[in-house]
């Protein structure tokens, strides 16, 4: 699968969808992102999406609603989205903006993303 | 000492990357914190989108003011566009006229030191946003 | 020759003269301060900076058109960044620092109405671009002392704020913090950013925040809490918050504020069972 400029290539693993954000993208990268990961989750027929954003300094409200629409389209698809390594400032940015990203889960990397998808505890 | 002056032009989606850029370097050069940084330059992100969305474009432009350790990054974001009708209904939370204008906005006033907005019809809309180093 | 001495001419034939008759007016004006600093210390930071202004002057121009920006004048800066890094650290105060340097002014005095007595004109200008000079030293000494010693109290407010909120690794994948007395906006940022730097740091699962010790819990207080909370979960860990008294209990009901999606406890051990539970531990195997 192809890669968007500024993320890796994006690669299914056990049914997960995983992608790590490298750049800023900007509003159209972004954009085809999306369409690229919705695609991946169709043709693989993935239980889940894991996007690491740990190389993400920037997190607007576009980036965020980007994120709760993937989230939306995956669970129409039967399909999890887990957002991993989000930076603390980030977290505090998204905090006082008053973006919740509800819909869209959590996890410290991509590991714990994998358990939580599959349903395992280590 | 003459600080140099940056301005972007906004007119399609693809600059705000090029303001947030340009933030991230303004905060860089006064040693801001990691947080100060984060917050300024997603604020710069919401204003500016904001700008090309509805302002029909305009510009954005940074100046570092202040001296020795408490120096500060003012950006000015203008455009041309049809103004905000009633600025605090637009600044209270969750109000939108379009897709997500409501947390942008209020949002960025939350994240900077010092706010500032100003909007007709006439002249457009004029934000200007202020963080110091910490 | 004496039709030529200037502050710079004297910087560079009389220099040992000058920097003794400094030291002793130092000593008269009473800001040797041999509590704080030591006779030699003084000794060697007075003949740094004169050594410093003797070079100078050399190159920058002392008249009418003296600038301090001018980069010919760094040596000194540099020697008072010096003086002023030390002397922070010792508390000596704005004035007496101030004082210092204003001392020099003495010899130099001296020695051009003793050098310039025949040239009143040639006198009272060279006085004057020597004021004017050892004037904008004594500013530069003060600014950069009290720049330097709000960069302590700043330094000082934070470290008292990471002390009085430590983040301790509990257990593995397991954090909690403490939190003691009142919550102001600062604190609470700083809680709330060390929490997130500890969840990261520990690979943590679980954070939990103990508010038995916070005095009052407001509107704010609660909105602080709240924050975290979020901002913990969007890291990817679950916020538990213990020690809920009853009168916090209460407050927060009646102040109307909801508290979604936070899990909350009366006290740290079973704020710690819920955690256990929720990484999969069985207290039995503690």
């Amino acid at each position: 699968m192809e890669a968007s400029v500024g993320t890796t290539p994006i690669v299914t693993i056990t049914g997960c969808v995983i992608v790590a954000i490298r750049d800023d993208l900007d509003d159209h990268d972004i954009l085809a992102l999306q369409d690229q990961l919705v695609e991946e989750v169709s043709r693989k027929n993935a239980v889940g999406v894991i996007i690491d954003i740990g190389s993400l300094e920037i997190v607007d409200t576009f980036a965020g609603r980007m994120l709760g629409a993937m989230a939306q389209m995956a669970r129409m698809m039967n399909a999890r989205t887990v957002v991993v390594g989000m930076r603390p400032a980030v977290a505090m940015t998204l905090v006082e903006l008053g973006m919740t990203l509800e819909g869209v889960e959590t996890a410290l990397n991509a590991d714990r993303a994998i358990n939580l998808i599959l349903g395992e505890r280590n | 000492m003459a600080e140099s002056d940056l301005t972007v032009t906004l007119s399609r989606p693809s600059d705000v990357a090029f303001a947030r850029q340009a933030a991230m370097q303004a905060m860089t050069s006064i040693g801001a914190s990691a947080i100060k940084k984060t917050k300024f330059v997603t604020a710069v992100s919401e204003i500016a989108r904001n700008a090309i969305v509805y302002g029909h474009g305009g510009r954005i432009s940074f100046e570092i003011v202040g001296n020795g350790s408490q120096r500060s990054v003012v950006a000015e974001c203008t455009d041309r566009g049809p103004g905000i009708a009633d600025v605090n209904q637009a600044l209270k939370d969750g109000f939108s006229t379009g897709k997500g204008l409501g947390l942008g906005l209020s949002g960025a006033r939350r994240l900077v030191d010092r706010f500032k907005i100003t909007s007709s019809s006439d002249t457009g809309t004029t934000v200007i946003l202020e963080c110091a180093c910490r | 020759m004496a039709s030529e001495t200037t502050t710079a001419s004297l910087l560079q034939d009389e220099f040992e003269k000058i920097l003794s008759a400094w030291m002793k007016a130092q000593a008269k004006e009473g800001v040797k301060r041999t509590d704080l600093v030591s006779a030699k210390e003084t000794e060697r930071q007075s003949r740094d900076l004169l050594t410093a202004l003797a070079r100078s002057s050399q190159t920058a121009a002392t008249d009418a058109s003296f600038d301090f920006a001018n980069p010919g004048w760094d040596p000194v800066r540099d020697a008072i960044e010096e003086i002023t890094e030390s002397r922070t650290q010792r508390g000596v105060t704005p004035s007496e620092m101030g004082w210092f340097i204003a001392s020099l002014k003495q010899p130099l005095f001296d020695h051009l109405a003793a050098d310039l007595a025949e040239k009143p004109k040639q006198m009272s200008a060279e006085l004057w671009n020597t004021t004017r000079m050892v004037d904008q030293i004594v500013l530069q000494a003060i600014e950069s002392l009290v720049s330097k010693r709000e960069a302590v109290i700043e330094r000082q407010r934070e470290e008292m704020t990471e002390v009085s909120a430590p983040v301790v690794k509990i257990w593995d994948r397991i954090v909690t913090v403490p939190l003691i007395g009142t919550l102001d906006s600062f604190r609470a940022q700083t809680v709330m950013e060390n929490l997130l730097d500890a969840i990261v740091q520990w690979e943590a699962e679980v954070a939990i925040i103990d508010i038995t010790g916070v005095s009052t819990v407001d509107t704010l207080v609660a909105q602080h809490l709240l924050k975290t909370a979020a901002a913990v979960r969007l890291m990817g860990a679950h916020c538990v918050i213990c020690g809920i008294r009853p009168k916090i209990a209460q407050t927060v009901v009646n102040l109307g504020v909801e508290l979604p999606n936070i899990t909350t406890r009366v006290d740290l051990q079973s704020g710690l069972a819920y955690a256990f539970e929720r990484i999969g531990v069985s207290p039995k195997e503690q």
